[in-house]
C-alpha cells in the first residue's frame, strides 16, 4: 500500500482528520489513546534511574533556537512566531491588507518565542550557569516540536511530539547513555511487533555546506535511527539516538564541576510516528489488534466514540 | 612552498579556528586532531572554493578531503588547480 492509500484509510476510519494544510492533522481520541500508551511504555523504560521529568511548553525562547544551532543548520525547518506590534494608528494599514487579501504578514514582527525545534533543546538553558555534578544529569522530557516540511504523508507532520531521555555529563557516560537507550528502544519497539532496523543516519543539514556536516556526522556515527515502515513499506525513522559530543555544552556554556565542557546524548521517540507504524503493522481497526499489544498499550475497547462521519 | 600551499594555509589560518598557527602545521598533520571542528571545516571549504574558484563536488564533501594540508592540495589538484613548484 502506498502512503497515500494508507492516509486515505486513516482519514476514512476517522483516526486522523485533515487540518486543511499539508502536514497538519487532528487526532481522534482513539489515535491519542495509542500515543499515550506508547508514551507510558517509553516512560516506563526509564526504569530505576532518577530523571528530572518535564513536559515542555510548545513554544520556547528565541535565544534557544539560536543557541542550539538549529537556526543556522536547518533554517528551512524552523517555525517562528510573529505578531502585530503596531499602534492603533497603524491598524488601518493592516486591516486594508487583510481585507484586500494582501500580504498582511509583512506587517507583523517576530515575538520573543519560537516553536520548539527539538524536545531536548529546552533543557540546556535550564542547566546553563550551574556546574554539572560528576555523575551527570538525566532528564526525561516531552514536547510538541515543529518542522516546516509540508507533506501529505502523515509520517511527516509539521507538528509532532518527541519523548526523550537525555544525559548531560562526561563523554564516556554520554556515549553509554546513547548505546543503552538504543538497545532499550529496539527492545520496546520490537516488543510491540514492529519490524525495526538500526541505521547510521544524519540530520538534514541545509545546503551544500550541510552535506559536509552530514558526512561528518555519519562518519562519526553520531546519529542512529531506529527505522520501521510507518505509512508504507518504505521504512522511516521512528526513534533516533544521538551523541552530541560537546556541541550543546559549548553553545549553552554547560560545564562540569571540574570545569570541563559537558557532553550530552539523547534518544527521542516520535510518538505520532510510532502510533502510525503500529496502525500500519497491526491494522486500522485497533479493536482487533493482538491482545498482548493492546494490553501493553493499555488500550480499552472503544465503546464511547461516535461513528466517524 | 607553492602558492597553492600558501593559500591553503592562509585559509586555514583565517577560517580554521585552530589553536595552532597554520604555518606550523606539517603537510600530513591531521587537521581534526589539531582542533579543526566540523563547523569550522565548512567555513574552510567555502573559503577554499572562493580562493581557488572551484566547487567541491558531492563526492569530495567528506571529512577526508580536509584531513590535512596534503589532502586539501590533492583534492584541489583533482579539480584542476595547478600546483606549481614548491
Amino acid at each position: 500500500m502506498s502512503a497515500e492509500g494508507f492516509r486515505r484509510e486513516l482519514l476514512k476510519e476517522g483516526l486522523l482528520q485533515d487540518g486543511g494544510v499539508a502536514g497538519v492533522y487532528h487526532r481522534s481520541f482513539t489515535f491519542e489513546g495509542i500515543v499515550r500508551g506508547v508514551e507510558a511504555l517509553v516512560s516506563a523504560a526509564g526504569g530505576n534511574e532518577q530523571h528530572q521529568q518535564l513536559f515542555f511548553s510548545p513554544v520556547m525562547a528565541r535565544s534557544t533556537l539560536v543557541d542550539s544551532g538549529y537556526l543556522t543548520s536547518f533554517p528551512d525547518l524552523i517555525g517562528t512566531v510573529s505578531s502585530f506590534a503596531g499602534t492603533e494608528a497603524e491598524l488601518p494599514v493592516l486591516l486594508e491588507k487583510v481585507n484586500s487579501g494582501g500580504k498582511w504578514d509583512e506587517l507583523l514582527s517576530p515575538t520573543e518565542v519560537t516553536l520548539c525545534s527539538s524536545a531536548c533543546h529546552s533543557i540546556y538553558p535550564l542547566v546553563a550557569g550551574t556546574p554539572i555534578p560528576a555523575d551527570g544529569l538525566r532528564y526525561e522530557v516531552q514536547s510538541f516540536c515543529f518542522r516546516h516540511e509540508p507533506s501529505s504523508d502523515p509520517a511527516r507532520m509539521q507538528s509532532f511530539r518527541q519523548h526523550e531521555f537525555v544525559y548531560l555529563g562526561t563523554e564516556g557516560r554520554a556515549r553509554e547513555h546513547r548505546e543503552q537507550w538504543l538497545q532499550r528502544g529496539c527492545d520496546l519497539l520490537a516488543g510491540l511487533g514492529l519490524s525495526i532496523e538500526v541505521v547510521v543516519a544524519n540530520d538534514p543539514f541545509f545546503g551544500r555546506a550541510g552535506q559536509l556536516l552530514a558526512a561528518g556526522q555519519r562518519e562519526k556515527a553520531l546519529k542512529y535511527e531506529i527505522i520501521s515502515p510507518i505509512t508504507s513499506e518504505v521504512p522511516g525513522a521512528i526513534s533516533s539516538a544521538n551523541y552530541h559530543e560537546d556541541h550543546f555544552g559549548e553553545s549553552f556554556g554547560l560545564s562540569m564541576v571540574d570545569g570541563s565542557v559537558a557532553h550530552s546524548a539523547c534518544i527521542g521517540f516520535g510518538l505520532e510516528r510510532i502510533a502510525l507504524a503500529l496502525l500500519f503493522k497491526h491494522g486500522i481497526d485497533v479493536d482487533s489488534w493482538p491482545a498482548e499489544i493492546r494490553e501493553a498499550l493499555s488500550l480499552a475497547r472503544d465503546v464511547h466514540s461516535a461513528e466517524p462521519t | 612552498m607553492s602558492d597553492v600551499d600558501a593559500t591553503i594555509r592562509k585559509v586555514l589560518e583565517t577560517h580554521g579556528r585552530l589553536p595552532v598557527s597554520a604555518s606550523a602545521l606539517k603537510d600530513d598533520d591531521d587537521l581534526y586532531q589539531s582542533g579543526l571542528s566540523s563547523h569550522a571545516s565548512v567555513n574552510v571549504m567555502l573559503a577554499l572554493e572562493d580562493a581557488f574558484d572551484v566547487e567541491f563536488p558531492d563526492a569530495l564533501l567528506r571529512k577526508g578531503t580536509f584531513q590535512s594540508v596534503a589532502a586539501i592540495r590533492e583534492a584541489l589538484e583533482s579539480l584542476g588547480v595547478v600546483v606549481g613548484p614548491g
